[in-house]
């Protein structure tokens, strides 16, 4: 291996998406604007105007649903295929998120996490990617500019084993517009990391010709389900796999699909996903050097879910805060409701207490990290939550 | 195939055979007829997008598949979209597209999934400039789904969720003009073209393929199943369509139209022609199918006009 000598940028979430995907050699991309994904694309078009990529096809198609399209029809045909979007644009391409995967097609996408209208809203909020949840992609949440870049070039390998589509899920202005310094990796060196894709099939034998998504009987819908079911299992292992060959390759480590801190010492840990879970890592280590033993589990990825990991993390704490960026109506935080049922059969149950945070852009700081963390506190002393959803920005 | 080399290049219509006897039409259907001199033009060098639509179905339930070239089943108001990402990926991994010794990429849809769900992505398939070919099949109702109206259904015609009844017959829309549509778009090529003629589908699908930039065929194809017409009439129906006017050949090739024999041999037939082997027009009285004679008057005069200015 050459080496390893990073390169650093200082560039907003959507920048390093870009750059990542000009790095992972993408073949074609398919998008269509939306704030705040929208300077995702300007600047991949903007790579193709200065002639710094080679080989990339730009359709400018004229709605999500087409993008989504475009890139299942490119990625059938044997190519690397990226887009990104935004809520209501990840909301119509729903239908095809679900063709995606089961056509078993290795597309990467970035969802820059923005609220659901109505009301109409641009600001960072979970749902529009949580929505997606059982359409078979898998869904890695990045916690800050550099985690965009990784998340989007360890995606395509990911993929391309499994032949699973991939979400990386950036936070909508926290991350989308901000700038930061992200160490990019130069070109040779992840083309050593993520060769060009081999596909099984494709529509380019001409001798062998295959039709892809024909009607399946009931005697076979259901194999085809389980294989998907399968190749989520399987990612699990692929993911260890990738993210530790990453962190051997560039120094940083991605083997935990949840990253955890203080666990082994921890009364309580608090869970979320995203942007926020910066927030919560600064205040944990603040708040430890003001006696609290509490620590973090930054959950990465959220399909395939890692069962494992957190009923290692139960067994060792007393109880749990999950932060929740998002809500399931008519049931509760999504990841409070997901970590719950992975706990049901787990040896040892936590007290688990969902806080409602952040919707449509309401700032999550170091306060109120704090103050959940002393509420946290008297649920654990008193062994049961007082309410098992609080909705904790509310205007009283 | 038994045909001697030098005789196969003499026929109008080529002798190889691409698709496969055992495909699950129904009787005297009118697209599977389409689909197989599709892939005599275009031979197996094809990759097709089919959307939701009869053909789906008729191309073989997994894991089978009746077409001798590859086919990607597609959700239905994607055809247009599909066959963007289908080309632009071949440009990408360097295959020649379209021309004499390209690779095809070619749209096949029904009447619903082009005129009324697949508009969209459609339209922007041909704004965007693809090299491709988008086939419309046009069958006049949304067949595989049990025979409802869709934007291209005739006046007139019973369907079941426009039914005619011991009062009224629901369908009072005249048929959306989708070719209309294609061209106010300035594409390079466009064209109607009818199951009852053949050759001049060849003939049409082969400048298709050499003419630079997204082409568009509209193929009227009559289906018995929904059309309530005896099974052994599809073609017959078909001729009709064109020697009435109701559905006249033509081209439009760089800004010209074009009218295409035999639409240009003499006065049209009177429309009752066209409907009198079709159960599916029996609820129009006399006044109906005047108000059809007059629209097809008036779109054929029209079309003769932009024939003879743009010509």
């Amino acid at each position: 291996m050459t080496e390893y000598k990073p390169i650093r940028k200082v560039v907003s979430g959507n920048y390093a998406a870009a750059y990542a995907a000009k790095h992972a050699r993408v073949q074609v991309v398919a998008a269509y604007p939306i704030t705040p994904q929208t300077s995702i694309i300007e600047k991949i078009a903007e790579f193709i105007a200065n002639g710094e990529v080679e080989n990339l096809q730009y359709v400018p198609v004229e709605s999500e649903h087409s993008a989504m399209a475009a890139c299942i029809g490119a990625s059938a045909t044997g190519a690397r295929a990226f887009t990104a979007t935004s809520a209501q644009g990840l909301a119509l391409m729903h239908e095809m998120l679900h063709w995606a995967a089961g056509a078993r097609l290795p597309i990467v996408m970035v969802d820059v996490n923005r609220a659901m209208a109505p009301p109409w809203s641009v600001w960072d909020d979970q749902t529009d990617s949580l929505a997606q949840r059982d359409t078979g992609w898998m869904q890695f949440y990045a916690e800050n500019n550099q985690e965009v870049y990784d998340g989007v070039i360890m995606a395509f390998k990911v993929a391309e084993t499994v032949n699973v589509p991939a979400m990386i899920v950036e936070s909508a202005f926290i991350l989308s517009h901000t700038y930061d310094v992200v160490e990019m990796i130069p070109q040779e060196l992840v083309d050593e990391f993520l060769p060009p894709r081999k596909p099984l099939y494709t529509l380019t034998d001409f001798d062998n010709p295959i039709s892809v998504g024909a009607l399946a009987t009931p005697n076979d819908y259901y194999e085809f389900r389980y294989k998907l079911a399968k190749a989520h299992e399987e990612a699990v292992k692929v993911i260890k796999d990738v993210g530790n060959e990453f962190g051997e390759m560039f120094g940083r480590d991605y083997s935990e699909m949840i990253e955890k801190e203080h666990i082994d010492d921890a009364d309580f840990v608090f869970m979320g996903m995203g942007s926020l879970m910066g927030t919560v890592k600064e205040a944990v280590e603040l708040l430890r050097k003001e006696g609290y033993k509490i620590g973090y589990a930054k959950v990465r990825w959220f399909r395939p879910f890692p069962k494992e990991e957190l009923r290692e993390i139960a067994s060792k704490v007393n109880g749990i805060a999950v932060l929740d960026r998002n809500f399931s109506f008519g049931q509760e935080g999504i990841l409070f409701n997901e970590a719950k049922g992975v706990l049901y059969s787990a040896k040892s149950k936590p007290v688990m207490k969902n806080y409602i945070v952040g919707l449509g852009g309401r700032d999550f700081t170091v306060d109120d990290v704090r103050k959940i963390a002393e509420d946290m506190k008297k649920v654990i002393e008193k062994g049961e939550p007082d309410v098992e959803v609080d909705w904790y920005h509310l205007k009283r | 195939m038994g045909i001697p080399e030098n005789v196969k290049k003499r026929l109008s219509i080529p002798a190889d055979e691409y698709f496969y006897a055992g495909h699950t039409a129904c009787q005297g259907c009118g697209a599977s007829l389409g689909l197989r001199y599709v892939l005599k033009a275009y031979g197996k060098k094809t990759i097709f997008t089919i959307p939701a639509c009869c053909s789906t179905i008729i191309a073989g339930a997994w894991p089978y598949n009746t077409l001798e070239a590859n086919l990607f089943h597609t959700a239905f108001e994607t055809t247009g979209a599909v066959m963007g990402g289908i080309e632009a990926a071949l440009k990408a991994m360097g295959y020649k597209v379209k021309g004499e010794d390209g690779v095809m990429v070619v749209g096949w849809a029904g009447d619903g999934g082009t005129a009324d769900i697949g508009l969209q992505a459609l339209s922007g398939f041909l704004e965007r400039g693809h090299d491709a070919v988008y086939i419309m099949y046009d069958n006049e109702a949304y067949m595989n789904t049990g025979i409802q109206r869709s934007g291209s259904t005739p006046y007139g015609a019973w369907t079941t969720n426009t039914p005619g009844g011991k009062k009224h017959f629901l369908e009072k829309r005249h048929k959306k003009k989708v070719i209309d549509i294609v061209i106010a778009h300035e594409v390079p090529y466009a064209a109607t073209a009818s199951i009852a003629f053949p050759e001049d589908f060849i003939r049409k699908l082969k400048k298709a393929r050499k003419i630079p930039g997204p082409s568009f065929i509209q193929l009227f194809s009559p289906c018995p199943t929904g059309w309530r017409s005896p099974t052994d009439k599809s073609i017959e129906i078909a001729r009709l369509a064109v020697q009435t006017a109701y559905f006249p050949l033509f081209e439009y090739e760089n800004g010209k139209y074009k009218i295409n024999m035999p639409s240009t041999k003499k006065e049209p037939k009177p429309i009752e022609e066209f409907l009198k082997y079709q159960g599916r027009f029996k609820y129009m009285m006399k006044e109906d199918i005047e108000i059809l004679q007059q629209w097809v008057n008036h779109e054929w005069e029209k079309l003769k006009k932009l024939a003879e200015v743009f010509g």
